[in-house]
């Protein structure tokens, strides 16, 4: 055992990255949730999003540009969802559901021709002097610019949700839709543009792991984040800052665990892996305490001469 | 102008021809979208709908239909009870799990004894797992007032770790040549749960859906329970005042969801599939969901929607293998079927109203 | 029980009546675990099966499906496409042996083969890749060319597969370097592209300059190529993206020489059932191009190693060597035996840590 092979200062920087694609898909749902929405299809938008990301960046070279075309693949995935759930007032979990799957589906088709290919590389920015300060150096300032963009979409979000006549009219609507509508906002156009937002956040997500953190393109290569995205929102009592620190609790978990490994602590593996989603079930317990503050609309259907 | 106008009553017309107009649709979009890949359209729908069911080998499909269809139909079943009266357990692949290893694990922990008292104890586990397992949301949710879909859904993870390391460790073969995985509970012959009319595909978990399925409409028109669980969906706070016990209820649907999840796990482990390994899971528990809506929480529909599932993923693997479609192709042809089905379901409670009508 | 009769009657009838309609065109089933789009197991298969077509043209058909699941699934696709009229399937997984056991006694006259596996039948064949030369070579190079002596591992699960390449690796990097540590890190995944890679980066942050993955995706490849000093190989294909370097050189699964000459068997009637273990020599392990990032003289050595391998002159696992815990594994000039190899679930002396449980 030699737990001073373990570099603090790599392994904090580690878990920011392996946090991104986390963030992302999180703070779009937690927006989608805070419109009262509840939408499981996260999985699906993140792979949908993966592969457009990826083979837009390989076609034209760039990776920016993939991560546009991510957004907007992750949206129009997600009009399928707001189409079900708003218009057509199907149930929310099936229609979520549904969209992972045809999501899978889907990325694996679009995807075929991209198996075994290396994506243009996004560099990471360069701050100058900045990376060279001892400690925060590293840690902070040697990332591209998405991981960067993660974190100000966060404090962005948090601004907008508390500050803005439009954050609040996103809670009213997520707080109470009959309320919001005999105010006369348009329930369903709200709550379609929070669910495309999430939508968008989950395919930068998914881009972010095929462009970036492994990066290449596999199917179903999205191997379940986009569930524990699902989570992250609960343990973060739709909280933006909140969500940000589980995002690096969960990471830092993973990171932590695959470290003690290399050090050589013997450790069993198996429940190890199983801490996070033991760790976010106390932390819901430790929550609940005090009311997780769960949008009172969230998962219902609303229509408007009901 | 086109508007939504809820029904007074659920359309039964409706209700019934929706189902029929979804698969339509999909058979129409899943074509384009087979013509789109350069298969034939026809020929496909055909595969995967006809085959299984009336083609010339029909006599191995349709028992291999109750295989598949049967667990989803005895996890959706539990499921629906809970979803009736807005109680959200989507852990149920968890549940499946545990079951399963609680159900091994008793019949391995004979092996090589031979007993008729095998079989019956490792159902009994199987249950009582997945019944735990379900507890543990159930529980913090009373107690703490803690989500279930998300304790529910952590558990799942936790279950597959558990699946693994039991896969590797304790539950090992020992004369396995040490390759993961169980004894092959088939091999053995206390704990097999073998068809019961061999060939027919009708094992034990087949019995047990189709029991539940009777036990669900029974509760759900007859009995108390049934009315507690069916207004506490539609209306909460009237459930308060005609005396529905809020606690009770939720332990109850959540410990039905998770009994019924656990014997389909341990129905699976002991017969179909044979042996605990880190890949048992297969979904089910997730696909059940699905059924449970497109069946619309109804038993019957349930049934219904269990075996359509069912036909879908025994077809599509027909037609992998028969015109090369893509594994991913029929993923998107299911997710295109659960779509229509989700979508016209509005048709039952609403109907559209066309120019302008005074306001509700 | 006459109903039984009647059914297993049908199935055997079909079986023997299908097999012979199709003599004109020989029938290969694949049974994929994963998608054929996965770049790594499956895909290498797949490659086969093309091969197969490619090779015989219209003497044969080949079909298959992808993604089935171990268990009932397996069973059925088999079952299905034996009725179907296939004279050999190919199942591609080691949780499909018991599922192929039990269609093969269904389908006596259908050829099956089950990769990786231990059981074989009248009708079930089992072939296997000697992957661990593979690793032998690896374990060379990476002995050669650290500088920090720390070779890092990335493991599936602690299975006899994965178990026999780190000893492999481990004994040719000890050789060609006494110093060298392994660092291991076990994944506990068969696929999760995003876990691979941070396994990856903690074993370079921890000091790793050399990386052997025995997970299928280029992930760690990535990993490498950021930090920038690192060497990796290619596993399951050969990864030449990534060449020449981080990746120096790889393991690849190259199944079409067995594939092809199993359908040819199958078709001229010579079909036996048997167990296959073939390695370098065969051709179904092949060692990807060591690229020119390796220096020339640990370069001729590789080769050398390979070449001994290939003919059989010398054995990956080669006496003197003990087991972790010093107890003796082989004397001087044993060799080991298939039997242990299969089920290996020791390290051998040197490697530390414990194996998960």
């Amino acid at each position: 055992m030699d737990l001073s092979a373990i570099n603090p200062l790599l392994f904090v920087a580690g878990f920011l990255v392996a946090a991104t694609p986390l963030i992302f898909a999180a703070i779009g749902e937690l927006v989608v949730e805070k419109s009262g929405t509840l939408n499981l299809g996260v999985e699906g938008m993140m792979i949908t999003g993966a592969i457009c990301g990826f083979a837009t960046a390989v076609e034209t070279g760039s990776p920016l540009l993939g991560f546009a075309a991510a957004a907007v693949g992750g949206a129009a995935l997600s009009l399928l969802f707001a189409f079900l759930t708003q218009i057509t007032l199907a149930n929310q979990v099936a229609s979520g559901l549904a969209l992972t799957l045809f999501g899978l589906g889907l990325s694996a088709l679009l995807g075929q021709s991209y198996v075994g290919i290396k994506p243009p590389r996004l560099p990471d920015i360069n701050f100058g002097p900045l990376a060279d300060i001892p400690v925060i150096g590293p840690i902070l300032f040697t990332h591209d610019v998405i991981l960067y963009l993660g974190i100000i979409l966060v404090a962005a979000t948090w601004a907008v949700l508390k500050f803005t006549r439009a954050g609040l009219i996103l809670r009213a609507v997520g707080e109470s839709h009959d309320a919001a509508h005999a105010l006369g906002y348009k329930v369903v156009r709200i709550r379609t543009l929070a669910i495309m937002f999430g939508g968008a956040c989950a395919g930068i997500g998914g881009a972010y792991i095929s462009l970036i953190r492994v990066p290449q393109w596999t199917e179903g290569m999205t191997a379940g984040i986009g569930w524990i995205a699902l989570a992250l929102v609960v343990f973060a009592s739709w909280k933006p800052w909140r969500l940000l620190l589980g995002a690096y609790l969960f990471g830092g978990i993973t990171q932590l665990q695959l470290n003690l490994q290399g050090a050589g602590v013997a450790i069993p593996v198996e429940y190890l892996a199983m801490s996070p989603y033991v760790i976010t079930i106390i932390v819901l317990v430790v929550l609940s305490r005090h009311k997780g503050g769960a949008p009172a609309c969230l998962g219902r259907t609303f229509h408007a001469s009901s | 102008m086109i508007r939504l106008e809820k029904r007074p009553q659920a359309s039964r017309a409706f209700s019934l021809a929706t189902p029929v107009l979804a698969v339509v649709a999909t058979m129409f979009f899943g074509g384009l979208l087979f013509a789109t890949l350069g298969k034939d359209p026809i020929a496909s729908i055909v595969t995967i709908f006809w085959e299984p069911l009336f083609g010339e080998f029909s006599f191995f499909y349709r028992p291999q239909l109750l295989i598949k269809g049967a667990p989803l139909v005895l996890i959706a079943i539990g499921l629906s009870l809970g979803f009736k009266a807005g109680i959200w357990n989507i852990g149920a692949e968890g549940q499946y799990i545990m079951g399963a290893l609680f159900g091994a694990g008793v019949g391995l922990a004979f092996y090589p004894a031979e007993g008729f008292h095998i079989f019956p104890l490792m159902v009994l586990a199987g249950a009582f797992g997945g019944w735990l397992w379900a507890m543990i949301p159930a529980l913090l949710k009373v107690k703490f007032g803690t989500n279930e879909i998300l304790v529910s859904l952590m558990l799942v993870y936790v279950a597959e770790q558990f699946l693994a390391s039991m896969s590797l460790g304790l539950m090992k073969n020992p004369e396995g040549f040490g390759f993961p995985g169980s004894r092959n509970l088939q091999q053995y012959e206390s704990a097999f749960n073998a068809d019961l009319i061999e060939g027919s595909g009708m094992h034990w978990g087949v019995v047990a859906a189709l029991i539940a399925v009777i036990f669900a409409y029974v509760l759900l028109t007859k009995h108390r329970l049934g009315f507690a669980i069916r207004v506490t969906g539609e209306a909460p706070r009237a459930a308060k005042f005609s005396g529905v016990n809020p606690t009770r209820l939720v332990l109850f649907c959540l410990g039905t969801s998770g009994l019924l999840a656990g014997l389909a796990g341990m129905f699976e482990v002991s017969g179909p599939a044979g042996q605990v390994t880190i890949d048992f899971n297969v979904g089910y528990g997730f696909t059940a969901i699905i059924v449970a809506f497109l069946g619309r929480l109804h038993p019957i529909g349930i049934l219904l929607a269990g075996l359509l599932m069912a036909l879908t993923y025994i077809g599509g693997d027909i037609a992998q293998s028969q015109l090369g479609l893509p594994a991913a192709a029929i993923q998107v042809f299911q997710g295109m079927l659960l779509f229509f089905l989700l979508a016209l379901d509005m048709f039952t409670n609403y109907r559209l109203r066309f120019g302008r009508t005074e306001v509700a | 029980m006459k109903f039984t009769k009647l059914l297993t009657g049908a199935v055997l009838a079909l079986g023997l009546a299908t097999t012979a309609m199709a003599q004109d065109k020989t029938k290969v089933g694949f049974v994929f675990v994963g998608p054929v789009g996965d770049g790594g197991w499956t895909y290498e298969h797949n490659k086969g099966r093309l091969a197969v077509e490619e090779h015989f043209g219209d003497k044969v058909e080949t079909v298959f499906v992808e993604s089935v699941a171990e268990g009932p699934d397996s069973e059925r696709v088999m079952t299905q496409m034996a009725l179907n009229g296939a004279d050999l399937i190919f199942t591609t997984s080691f949780g499909y042996m018991d599922p192929t056991i039990n269609v093969a006694k269904k389908f006596p006259n259908v050829k099956f083969e089950h990769a990786t596996g231990y059981k074989q039948a009248e009708n079930v064949a089992t072939y296997s890749a000697r992957f661990y030369e593979g690793r032998a070579i690896q374990g060379h190079i990476a002995g050669k060319m650290t500088k920090s002596n720390i070779i890092g591992y990335i493991g599936s699960y602690p299975i006899p597969e994965v178990i026999r390449g780190i000893n492999a690796a481990f004994i040719h990097a000890r050789k060609a370097n006494p110093d060298v540590q392994f660092k291991i890190v076990w994944a506990y995944t068969w696929f999760d592209p995003a876990k691979e890679a941070d396994a990856a980066k903690v074993l370079i942050e921890q000091g790793a300059d050399v990386v052997l993955q025995h997970t299928d995706s280029t992930a760690p490849q990535a990993a490498a190529q950021e930090a920038g000093n690192v060497v990796t190989f290619g596993q399951a294909s050969d990864m030449g993206q990534y060449a020449p370097f981080p990746r120096v050189s790889s393991i690849i699964d190259d199944w079409a020489p067995y594939y092809i000459a199993r359908t040819q068997a199958v078709m001229d009637g010579t079909w036996t059932s048997g167990n296959t273990w073939d390695g370098i020599g065969a051709g179904m392990v092949g060692i990807g191009k060591i690229s020119d990032a390796v220096p020339a003289d640990v370069k001729a050595e590789a080769l050398l190693l390979k070449a001994s391998l290939a003919d059989g002159t010398y054995h990956a696992f080669t006496g003197p060597l003990n087991k972790q815990d010093g107890t003796p594994f082989l004397a001087e000039g044993e060799v080991a035996d298939d039997g242990t190899l299969a089920g290996m679930n020791f390290y051998v002396e040197g490697i530390e840590g414990d194996i998960p449980q």
